[in-house]
């Protein structure tokens, strides 16, 4: 095989791309910024986590179906875990909006940065409320009786079929977990490969 | 080189300031114990609600006449299922969004016939019911006319309707085989083989709770509870859950605007109230776009506050 040949392999291409996307040095930083210095950055890192915890505590879940955590305390413990993860998340990503909504996070070329995370945002919304009617209990009588109003009022509701619990079952553990995760993983990419916005520096030009 | 003029809420000029140590997995590390320990003791604390489900056998229990009203409405077809429209029949035009009728125009593709799937198929599935079976085939052979005149006299003297002695009465002439399915339905109900009929008409192995689920919600039952556990649509709905939880408190914006008008007083609040969330929703996707919203974070100078650090080692502006 030449080298040229090698050169010309996808895999090569590729991977080039990828290095001079993200060279591990912006990959894995070791240093950052003076002005990456705020609370405010906590909540990044803090949604991240529960998301971990999260993923971890339904995961448990998952080990013994659906209805064990209504028989079991072991169960029912780990359902708390997951319940609270998720306020954890929620509440960090809010915080975490909001702070780089009034930090204008988009500028210097990352508004696809902020628009993956708006539709994590979204995403985990409906990753959530999947979760509350397939819990298999009272609230999930309640919540997708009421629900099904609203989504059926928009025509959704007739493949989104919200009183079908295996159907929302396999939307909250599989595919809006698996969306919400390559979601944050590609958000998270985008912040390594732009950078953390730094502050507003009026009256400055730049060159086109 | 052309010169393009410096837009602050768009462009940023590259930083040129120092830079400092920081171990990202470190970092990362500490805030998942953190975390991880943080919703350990919320756990421990405050545990998570989980309230039993309701059945049809509970229902149909402590509350035997208001279930023998509902079977009544589905076999009349005067529930709010029956009258839904799509998904689940064509009985209504169902919401609309101006002049846009999303839900009919999908049609009804979960296809739900209250007479059929509440009372008649699940009635038919009682084995060894020699009267109930011969109600039946005059149920079947009767013309719609009939079968309404029945209807329309039972449904009349319905208001007086009681359950005494482990049977529903109503005083009623003429009316067919009506009393004998709304008794057999009830009695049937209480004893939890219609929560079974119910989900097992499509099979063995099911996963799908949408006739049940349509059943109950029929009733006042179900929507009772709900009220003493501060769950109705104008105690904030859905986005709570029982117990003293933060529920879905992220969906207060979506619960917020069925509290106010014009959507709390509109026959389209559904359609309206996605259609304004749906919309907001773009919007704060596009926000980086969109002059006026994006300009906000700069004109209201909370990003100081943020980077206050920052600045107070800067003389900017």
């Amino acid at each position: 095989m030449s080298y040229t040949e090698i050169e010309r392999q996808w895999t090569t291409r590729l991977r080039r791309r990828f290095v001079h996307l993200l060279p591990p040095e912006k990959l894995l930083p070791d240093t950052q910024p003076t002005y990456v210095s705020s609370w405010i950055y906590v909540f990044g890192v803090t949604t991240l986590s529960a998301l971990v915890v999260v993923i971890a505590s339904g995961s448990l879940l998952a080990i013994r179906g659906p209805q064990w955590w209504h028989t079991s305390s072991v169960g029912h413990f780990v359902n708390s875990l997951h319940l609270w993860s998720v306020e954890i998340f929620f509440f960090a990503m809010v915080v975490h909006l909001w702070g780089k909504y009034f930090m204008a996070a988009w500028r210097g070329g990352r508004a696809l940065t902020w628009m993956t995370g708006v539709v994590t945002f979204l995403t985990s919304i409906a990753a959530a409320f999947t979760g509350y009617v397939s819990q298999t209990n009272f609230d999930s009588q309640w919540i997708s009786t009421q629900a099904k109003d609203g989504i059926n009022a928009t025509g959704a509701g007739a493949y989104f079929n919200v009183l079908n619990m295996g159907q929302m079952l396999m939307w909250h553990i599989v595919l809006l977990p698996l969306a919400a995760i390559v979601l944050t993983g590609l958000h998270v990419l985008l912040v390594r490969v732009k950078g953390v916005v730094p502050p507003f520096e009026e009256n400055a030009k730049v060159n086109a | 080189m052309k010169s393009k003029h410096f837009r602050p809420d768009v462009d940023v000029a590259p930083w040129k300031g120092g830079h400092s140590p920081y171990d990202i997995i470190k970092e990362g590390t500490i805030a998942l114990i953190v975390v991880g320990l943080l919703t350990l003791i919320l756990a421990v604390v405050f545990g998570s609600p989980d309230e039993p489900a309701v059945t049809i056998k509970t229902w149909s229990n402590a509350t035997p006449v208001d279930f023998a009203m509902t079977a009544l409405s589905e076999l009349n077809q005067t529930s709010t299922s029956a009258q839904y429209g799509a998904p689940y029949n064509n009985a209504a035009v169902g919401q609309k969004l101006g002049p846009l009728e999303l839900a009919k125009w999908v049609g009804d593709r979960i296809p739900v016939n209250t007479v059929r799937d509440f009372v008649i198929n699940p009635l038919k599935s009682l084995p060894d019911q020699p009267i109930l079976t011969t109600d039946l085939q005059q149920w079947s052979k009767a013309s719609s006319s009939t079968r309404n005149s029945w209807l329309t006299d039972y449904t009349k003297a319905s208001a007086h309707m009681t359950y005494v002695n482990g049977q529903v009465t109503v005083t009623a002439n003429n009316v067919g085989p009506v009393p004998v399915f709304i008794n057999d339905l009830t009695q049937m109900a209480r004893t939890g083989a219609l929560d079974q009929a119910l989900v097992t008409q499509s099979g063995f192995y099911t996963t799908d709770f949408t006739l049940p689920l349509l059943f109950l919600a029929d009733g006042s039952y179900l929507a009772n509870l709900a009220d003493h556990q501060h769950l109705s649509g104008d105690q904030w709905g859905m986005m709570n859950e029982t117990g003293n939880y933060p529920g879905q408190a992220w969906l207060w914006l979506y619960t917020f605007w069925y509290q106010v008008a014009p959507f709390s007083t509109s026959a389209n609040a559904d359609v309206l109230v996605w259609g304004v969330m749906m919309a907001l929703s773009v919007v704060l996707l596009f926000v980086p776009f969109i002059p006026g919203l994006r300009t906000i974070p700069r004109k209201t100078r909370i990003y100081r506050v943020i980077w206050r650090e920052h600045y107070q080692g800067t003389t900017t502006e």
